[in-house]
């Protein structure tokens, strides 16, 4: 785990560019030990808590994507459940009109919200800022209305998708657990080595300042489209799941765009930009879920007011708030200089490498 | 006939689209703030001229000047005490900022006046139209929003520019700093034009309220036929923006002539795409980038 580049000498310093320290190993290792946890969970975590663990990763999974195109690409999209709504149909599409496995639909659902989310970045990508972001949400209500205009997908009113009610709970909700969690670390994978890659290195360039990061030959239409893409793709993959999960899509709910509000908030009050953000907001969410949802209209107003606070006064959000006062991160992306000192112990250890120790 | 009909119910609703767009374009064009909240601030005046009715019992038309004044101490406020700080830090802020704005307006309204449409009755003038011939009538009150609308954008361009406040206006939007720097205060003139915006507003909004039933749950389309007739018109330009609106009233109109009703909004948002796609910068764009 320790990544470090070989030593740079300068002035007869030496240099070295380091990533992950010993602690981001033991947090590693803590991180796997969980990990196996989450997957054997629907053995011994029962039924309530197992479809309660589905809604918190199709929100994780979400809350990354929407994370990687804002954080990384500084695309803000308000129109993500467009690509939901369309990966639920996906499913419906395939399961129940070509008869693949709805587990293996998923798959195609997310080719599905790739291969849209090709012509509608080149749409959107024409506006900027503020008004890219209702951009994507005009793609989002045209995605709406086509599939509710379509008498087969039963309108307005929605469906139920048969190939998943024949599975039966005791395989539907152990499979969409698992699908839920691999969308979680497939989100999280590609946020983390997308930005470790050369690729992200240029997004990251472009988010800070995308003039500068053309100038010094970032491909910012290109880095943007892949972003669009993966998000798209994996916005499906989690619509695709979603319906499996609840066994019925109806345009009102898949194509909702209180999903943008969710998305907004788990991010915001998390962090943006950060791959711990996302966790840290969607923990945070359903929280407030669990105890205010009741409540209808004011749960809404409560997370409106909460993204605006965070928003204008801590606009780093929790995580960020937590780098700045320790440094640590759970993902460590950054790439740091820090001076290597000639002390004693590090001579031994050099000595031991070469096989001269005394 | 039908077709005819059909294409002039299109351009009289343009008018109302355009008196959505004049205000989201002036917001953006003074702090280059895209305003999310906007759609669901044209919903509001509606509201709160419901309330007046109700409360003083007098014909809706004479809520408009009240609603109006009301509004534009609502968008002072609302800026000066909260969107001023995120002017100027991207647009990102922006997004979130007015997004979580929109998320209170429409849930308050839902909270106070449930989900029901809502309609404020205006008596006799909602029904009486002018009759060409048989198959062929303009409604009067279309017809009065669409000439307010034309009303609104010409004295709102003798303000931006004829009158001191405009020039100020105009300063800030080309240089905040200059600006500053010659005794203008930028957060005042930030809080006026969300004001005017609303002002604006408030007449399109009230006016739709007579015309046909309003919800809480319209303010997402309503800012994205606002939006659309910005970028059809072009950037800038208030007569572009009447001009996009009447595009996109018409697009609606007859795609629901041709398809049913239920695919107007479809239709008009797919003229809208194909226009994105092959001139993004609209028919009478002042400026060159977004």
């Amino acid at each position: 785990m320790n990544t470090t580049t070989p030593t740079n000498q300068t002035n007869g310093k030496r240099y070295e560019v380091w990533v992950a320290n010993r602690t981001n190993f033991y947090v590693g290792v803590a991180g796997l030990v969980i990990l196996v946890v989450l997957v054997v969970f629907p053995f011994f975590g029962g039924t309530p808590w197992t479809r309660r663990l589905v809604d918190f990763f199709a929100l994780l999974a979400l809350a990354q994507f929407w994370n990687l195109m804002l954080g990384y690409a500084g695309l803000i999209s308000v129109g993500q459940q467009g690509f939901i709504g369309i990966g639920s149909y996906a499913l419906w599409l395939f399961a129940d009109m070509l008869g693949i496995h709805p587990f293996i639909s998923v798959i195609f659902a997310a080719i599905g919200g790739a291969i849209i989310a090709l012509p509608a970045a080149a749409l959107v990508f024409k506006l900027k800022g503020g008004y890219l972001a209702i951009g994507t949400w005009v793609i989002a209500e045209i995605l709406r209305l086509i599939v509710a205009n379509i008498k087969r997908t039963g309108g307005g009113s929605g469906i139920t998708i048969q190939a998943a009610s024949k599975l039966g709970t005791e395989v539907r909700v152990p499979g969409s657990y698992w699908w839920a969690l691999g969308a979680a670390i497939i989100a999280i994978g590609c946020t983390y080595f997308l930005l470790r890659s050369r690729t992200g290195l240029g997004l990251k360039a472009m988010r800070d300042n995308d003039l500068a990061a053309e100038s010094v030959g970032v491909n910012l239409w290109r880095a943007k489209l892949y972003t669009y893409i993966i998000a798209g793709a994996g916005c499906a993959m989690v619509g695709a799941i979603v319906a499996i999960h609840l066994l019925r899509v109806q345009p009102a709910a898949a194509f909702s765009v209180n999903w943008t509000g969710y998305l907004i908030f788990i991010s915001v009050i998390g962090g943006v930009g950060t791959i711990e953000g996302p966790i840290i907001g969607t923990l945070i969410y359903f929280v407030l879920r669990e105890t205010t949802a009741k409540y209808g209209e004011w749960y809404f107003i409560v997370l409106g007011i909460l993204a605006i606070i965070v928003t204008v006064w801590t606009p780093a959000g929790i995580y960020g708030y937590v780098i700045r006062k320790t440094g640590f991160y759970l993902f460590p992306l950054q790439r740091k200089v820090r001076l290597v000192a000639e002390g004693k112990r590090r001579r031994r250890r050099a000595a031991l490498r070469e096989g001269t120790a005394s | 006939m039908d077709w005819i009909n059909a294409a002039v119910q299109g351009i009289l609703l343009g008018g109302l689209y355009a008196l959505f767009a004049v205000g989201l374009s002036l917001v953006f064009g003074t702090m280059r703030l895209v305003n999310l909240a906007h759609g669901d601030l044209t919903i509001l005046p509606a509201y709160v001229a419901l309330m007046l009715v109700n409360a003083l019992m007098f014909n809706p038309f004479y809520s408009i000047p009240i609603t109006m004044v009301i509004l534009f101490i609502v968008g002072y406020l609302l800026q000066r005490g909260l969107l001023n700080f995120v002017v100027g830090r991207g647009d990102i802020a922006g997004v979130i900022v007015t997004f979580g704005i929109s998320m209170v307006i429409q849930n308050g309204l839902l909270l106070g006046f449930t989900a029901n449409s809502q309609g404020l009755d205006a008596g006799r003038v909602e029904n009486l139209s002018i009759k060409i011939n048989e198959r062929l009538a303009v409604g009067w009150l279309p017809l009065i929003i669409f000439l307010m609308s034309i009303v609104v954008i010409t004295a709102l361009q003798v303000y931006m520019g004829r009158t001191k406040m405009g020039r100020a206006f105009r300063a800030v939007s080309d240089d905040q700093e200059a600006a500053r720097l010659m005794g203008i205060n930028t957060k005042h003139i930030w809080a006026v034009a969300m004001g005017v915006s609303l002002l604006i507003v408030t007449i399109g909004g009230v006016m739709m309220g007579i015309r046909t039933t309003f919800d809480p749950l319209l303010g997402s389309q309503r800012l994205i036929f606002a939006f659309e007739a910005v970028i059809i018109g072009g950037m800038g330009s208030a007569w572009g923006t009447l001009l996009g609106g009447i595009i996109l009233g018409v697009a609606q109109t007859l795609g629901a002539q041709a398809f049913g009703s239920a695919w107007s909004i479809l239709v008009g948002h797919l003229v809208f795409v194909i226009i994105l796609a092959f001139r993004p910068q609209g028919f009478l764009a002042k400026t060159v980038t977004a």
